[in-house]
């Protein structure tokens, strides 16, 4: 499931590690050190899918990963055609689908025209529909907790990538604390994936990365400090952070070591 | 009770999704005519200004997410827009050239414009502003934002306390309009909750009742 070709970057390139950002959730131990490579290498897992069926695989790793219940990404175009790459039980997804349950789930209502990630715990579970509609989810094995992460994609296309979950508040919120920015480059990765095999062959290269972001990450690949390499390109070190962050999104990276090793293999800095 | 009493008549920030406004209407309507006062009126920009006396432009269509200065009386005293980098902005739009024609998109980025003060807006408002938009930034987990802004604006900013990184500028004198970036980061919050007078719990209430509260009976 690891890109080998990464992974060779990460074993003969000891500076690499060094530009790593800190990883906050394994700093603090919530996490098994570790988590963020095997992340890296899902993510290279994602930008490598040929097939619907392989995007179900990855989701299906990235549940097992993050060690929670359930993984949903879900999409729906501006014709009404949706797509869903998710752990839910089966016969769950099939009785959703069947009784139309995304008018009345206050996940869907609650977080279609939003772009901010949502908590479960936001929403509103109130009337009676959604409270029988959560008593049947409950039953189905849908957790308590849930993050949901919503996308406003191209042409008026709606994704939403959920992580759901089993526990108390405390343990959510430390879980959701440390986990919600890279869920949100996650999320987006999966939903460009999902865009790119629906269009089928009539794929759409990727943009590629503008001189600036090529100048600032060739500078990090050489082994410059961010302030180093802001003063080399001559450029504030905000502005600097804001190309390597261009360029990061543009490499589906999950930080800026991963954007570097991915900018590496691609061959698009010449260090 | 009381608590919620005094809440509700106090002057505060509102975290607003555009389909929201409506539930707001006195504020909706004062906000789009205080703006049409600022950018057509005090700056001279080339907006468009409609026959309620209102400046609304496409992007106020998007269900951008206004950040509003409520004043007592339930009119608008202050407020800016976001909107997330990945869709449609007014920086990647119309202002590319100043940001070395690179386009601004990440998950983690979401662009500021149309940063208002009503006419006569008492002194603490902007500051007030930028507290709610650094809330946000942080609440959500976002790296920065983009904005494009009045140049004459980054003084303002920066005896705030939070300056923006100036990417770039067009125009001249009173015309400049300038693309910036600001980082979100938690030691920008404690100077401007001392600027502006407002406690860090109050400002916690707002962004949580907008965003955290618990809805479920």
């Amino acid at each position: 499931m690891v890109c080998r070709r990464c992974l060779n970057i990460w074993m003969t390139q000891p500076w690499l590690q060094r530009l790593s950002w800190p990883i906050r959730a394994e700093e603090s131990g919530i996490r098994p050190s570790g988590t963020s490579r095997r992340l890296e290498g899902l993510i290279d897992t994602i930008h490598q899918a040929q097939t619907l069926e392989e995007l179900q695989a990855v989701i299906i790793s990235l549940r097992d990963l993050y060690e929670v219940e359930h993984l949903i990404y879900h999409s729906v175009n501006s014709t009404g055609q949706q797509y869903a790459a998710l752990t839910y039980d089966p016969t769950w997804v099939e009785k959703y689908t069947a009784d139309r349950f995304e008018r009345i789930d206050p996940v869907v209502q609650g977080c279609y025209q939003r772009f901010n990630p949502v908590d479960w715990k936001q929403l509103d579970w109130s009337t009676k529909s959604s409270r029988e509609f959560l008593e049947e989810a409950r039953t189905a094995g849908v957790g308590n907790q849930g993050l949901s992460v919503p996308i406003r994609g191209p042409s008026g296309q709606f994704a939403l990538f959920t992580v759901n979950h089993r526990c108390d508040d405390p343990a959510w919120r430390k879980f959701s604390r440390h986990s919600v920015q890279e869920l949100l480059l996650v999320a987006h990765y999966v939903n460009q994936k999902a865009l790119e095999l629906e269009r089928g062959t009539d794929v759409v290269p990727g943009q590629p990365l503008s001189p600036r972001e090529t100048d600032a990450l060739t500078m990090l690949a050489l082994g410059y400090s961010r302030a180093r390499a802001a003063e080399r390109l001559n450029i504030s070190e905000h502005t600097l952070r804001v190309y390597i962050e261009g360029a990061r999104f543009k490499l589906g990276a999950l930080n800026t070591t991963h954007a570097v090793a991915r900018a590496l293999v691609k061959g698009l800095l010449v260090v | 009770m009381i608590a919620s009493y005094a809440i509700t008549e106090a002057p505060l920030l509102r975290y607003l999704y555009a389909d929201a406004l409506s539930t707001y209407p006195k504020l909706r309507d004062t906000m789009f005519r205080d703006r049409a006062a600022q950018f057509k009126g005090r700056l001279g920009w080339d907006v468009h200004v409609n026959r309620a006396g209102e400046e609304r432009d496409e992007y106020d269509l998007m269900n951008p997410l206004y950040v509003i200065w409520q004043q007592p009386d339930g009119s608008h005293g202050g407020s800016m827009r976001f909107l997330p980098t990945l869709g449609r902005t007014m920086v990647n739009d119309h202002f590319s050239d100043l940001s070395d024609g690179q386009n601004i998109e990440s998950p983690l980025i979401w662009e500021c414009t149309r940063f208002c003060l009503a006419p006569g807006a008492a002194a603490k408002v902007s500051g007030a502003l930028m507290l709610g938009g650094l809330e946000l930034g942080l609440g959500h987990h976002l790296t920065h934002a983009v904005g494009v802004f009045d140049h004459r604006m980054v003084r303002v900013y920066r005896r705030l306390g939070w300056g923006p990184t100036v990417m770039g500028s067009t125009g001249q004198g009173r015309d400049a309009i300038s693309v910036g970036l600001w980082e979100f980061t938690p030691v920008i919050r404690t100077g401007l909750l001392q600027r502006t007078g407002i406690g860090r719990d109050v400002s916690r209430h707002w962004y949580d009742r907008a965003f955290n509260a618990c809805k479920s009976a």
